[in-house]
């Protein structure tokens, strides 16, 4: 009887919990939906005939011809897509070593004051580009560096410095020092202890550092939009958004912009999950 | 010279209380050894002082003054851009937005993505949970512009995916112009920065869930816990620290927002989808009143200045705390 009893209550609760398991997958499932197909739709409307477009907007294209994606490629997409490439290797490979440096020298060197310039550094973080973009329009005019590359990798190095290095440092006063004090035995300098031992050492949170810098500077519109005119000198979002006003009407071409500009950073994603995961992590603080 | 030496003295205290490493050795090798350490800090001194620490100073500057942008001429007019901005019907519309922003921000990439996350980290095997983290997370890898072109066009009547879905469920009285109505724009456009947005949230929440012990849930499952008692007794207060630190980033970045209106209606319609961003950049660089652009300028520095110190501080307390 109890035996019974005790079976029927188990059967009772396995069904309310596969019920809650199909409701949980389905909710999932619907949220997923509504992420990706709209950028599934971007693709897909990147391979329509303009007249396509005007159709139902759910319609599958009539073929898979890639002749927008090519036209948009030469319109520009190109050239955007170089210029990116270069500011955001540019400003990554610049803001991830000044502020190694720079955390290096706060955490182990013998500078004097480190809280003084620990407070300088990060109080950088609270300071954002809005803020500061109408005076560093006439202090880039002055500097002669309107318009060019170096106006984009300064701006992007010096605002990203704060955040990076806070990132570094964190990271370097929890690694032991056994290592440093034994390179200090064999009289290694300060700079040899920081090349040869930290560094290395400090390989993981690096690489999540060029991540979230990569993310940033990919995708940064305000400094990019104000900064840089040419059309040879403008990165993909700025770009992108000359193409729409040259283009608009021409949808189909849009779209395949679109498309392509989000398809690199899309694919790094899947690519380096893992270190986007764990750079995400750390920046938000551990 | 003096300086230097207190300042030494004050971070040999200080490399004590942090690394625990001794002596400093500035105190035993002298000022010398101490002056040519500042070549460590002198690229990140010089970048940050200047590209960053001076501008916003010059900012103050410029917002007290007037400036014909084509002869350069420059005029000393005080406070009278502040008081400009009193009088400004849409620098209340733009601060109006960016809290509507701000709030829905926080109930979305804040509270929603935290139950998301529960959600997912409940789910029994590794694969699915590291799989929907990942589906969500795709729009934050994209740039604002792409997302927000994109949604531009789903908000189009004549080509958009939205007016054509409800048609076709039967809510065809509710389709029109999105981004083209005062009533609508920018809650358009706040819809279209939590779908980006969301998956990002989600992803830190799921991190800070997986530091849990296991063990917490096992002894509640023990004692009878259901899925809700365990969500509200162990993961939300465990999860409280990463709870209060994104809602001072969420804060924090609403009142930053400029990318997505200036791409989607560029403050329109009729200026009702400004936000203080894109007043600043509409009244600086298109109107070129670089004082009054300034001046907006100085309440976005006030506001996120108060926001920043909140999270300085919440950071302080949390490190002390663990």
């Amino acid at each position: 009887m109890s035996i019974a009893y005790q079976s029927s209550e188990t059967e009772r609760t396995d069904f309310a919990a596969v019920l809650a398991k199909v409701c949980l997958v389905a909710f999932l499932t619907s949220l997923g939906i509504v992420v990706l197909y709209p950028l599934l739709w971007m693709a897909l409307n990147g391979f329509k005939t303009n007249a396509e477009m005007f159709g139902n907007p759910f319609a599958l294209p009539s073929g898979f011809s890639i002749a927008n994606y090519i036209s948009a490629w030469n319109q520009g997409i190109r050239n955007y897509i170089a210029t990116s490439v270069i500011v955001t290797l540019g400003s990554a490979i610049c803001t991830v070593l000044v502020s190694a440096w720079t955390a290096y020298g706060l955490t182990r060197s013998k500078l004097p004051g480190k809280p003084f310039f620990v407070g300088i550094v990060l109080g950088g973080l609270m300071l954002s580009p809005t803020v500061a973009v109408i005076p560093l329009v006439r202090m880039m005019q002055d500097l002669g560096l309107y318009n060019t590359y170096w106006a984009l990798i300064i701006l992007y190095t010096a605002f990203r410095i704060p955040f990076t290095t806070f990132l570094i440092r964190a990271y370097m006063l929890g690694l032991p020092r056994d290592l440093d004090e034994a390179a200090i035995m064999d009289g290694a300098s300060e700079g040899q202890i920081f090349w040869k031992v930290t560094l290395p050492l400090c390989k993981p949170i690096l690489v999540s550092c060029v991540i979230l810098h990569v993310l940033f500077a990919w995708n940064e519109y305000l400094f990019a939009m104000i900064f840089t005119s040419g059309a040879d000198l403008q990165t993909l979002p700025v770009g992108l958004t000359s193409i729409m006003a040259k283009h608009g009407t021409n949808y189909a071409v849009v779209f395949a912009a679109m498309t392509l500009s989000a398809l690199p950073i899309v694919m790094t994603f899947f690519a380096a999950q893992r270190f986007f995961i764990r750079g995400l992590a750390e920046g938000i603080g551990k | 010279m003096v300086t230097v030496m207190k300042h030494a003295q004050k971070g040999g205290a200080v490399t004590i209380g942090f690394a625990g490493s001794g002596r400093s050795e500035s105190d035993r090798l002298g000022p010398v050894a101490g002056i040519l350490s500042f070549r460590w800090v002198l690229a990140a001194f010089v970048l940050i002082l200047w590209f960053v620490y001076y501008p916003i100073i010059d900012n103050f500057v410029v917002s007290t003054k007037s400036q014909d942008i084509f002869t350069g001429e420059t005029a000393f007019i005080g406070l009278d851009n502040y008081r400009r901005l009193q009088g400004d019907p849409v620098v209340r519309t733009a601060i109006v937005n960016n809290v509507l922003y701000a709030v829905i921000s926080v109930v979305f990439q804040v509270f929603g993505a935290f139950v998301l996350a529960s959600l997912i980290e409940g789910l029994a095997e590794e694969r699915s949970r590291r799989f929907w983290r990942a589906v969500y997370f795709v729009p934050s890898a994209i740039s604002i512009t792409v997302t927000g072109l994109l949604f531009y066009f789903i908000y189009q009547p004549n080509i958009g995916l939205l007016d054509s879905a409800l048609t076709q469920v039967g809510l065809a009285d509710w389709s029109r112009a999105w981004l083209g109505e005062e009533g609508t724009a920018i809650y358009a456009i706040i819809a279209m920065s939590q779908w980006q947005g969301f998956g990002y949230s989600t992803l830190l929440f799921a991190i800070a869930i997986q530091k849990i012990p296991r063990e917490l849930y096992d002894a509640a499952i023990m004692d009878g816990a259901g899925t809700w008692r365990r969500l509200w007794n162990i993961t939300f207060p465990l999860t409280r620290e990463m709870t209060g630190l994104m809602v001072i980033v969420t804060i924090t970045g609403a009142f930053q927002v400029f990318n997505e209106v200036m791409v989607m209606t560029g403050g329109g319609p009729n200026n009702s989808s400004q936000v203080l961003g894109t007043w600043l950049y509409q009244q600086g660089f298109i109107e070129n009143d670089f004082g009054y652009g300034a001046a907006i300028a100085s309440v976005i520095f006030a506001i996120t200045l108060v926001t920043g110190f909140a999270q300085l501080w919440y950071t302080k307390r949390r490190r002390v705390e663990l």
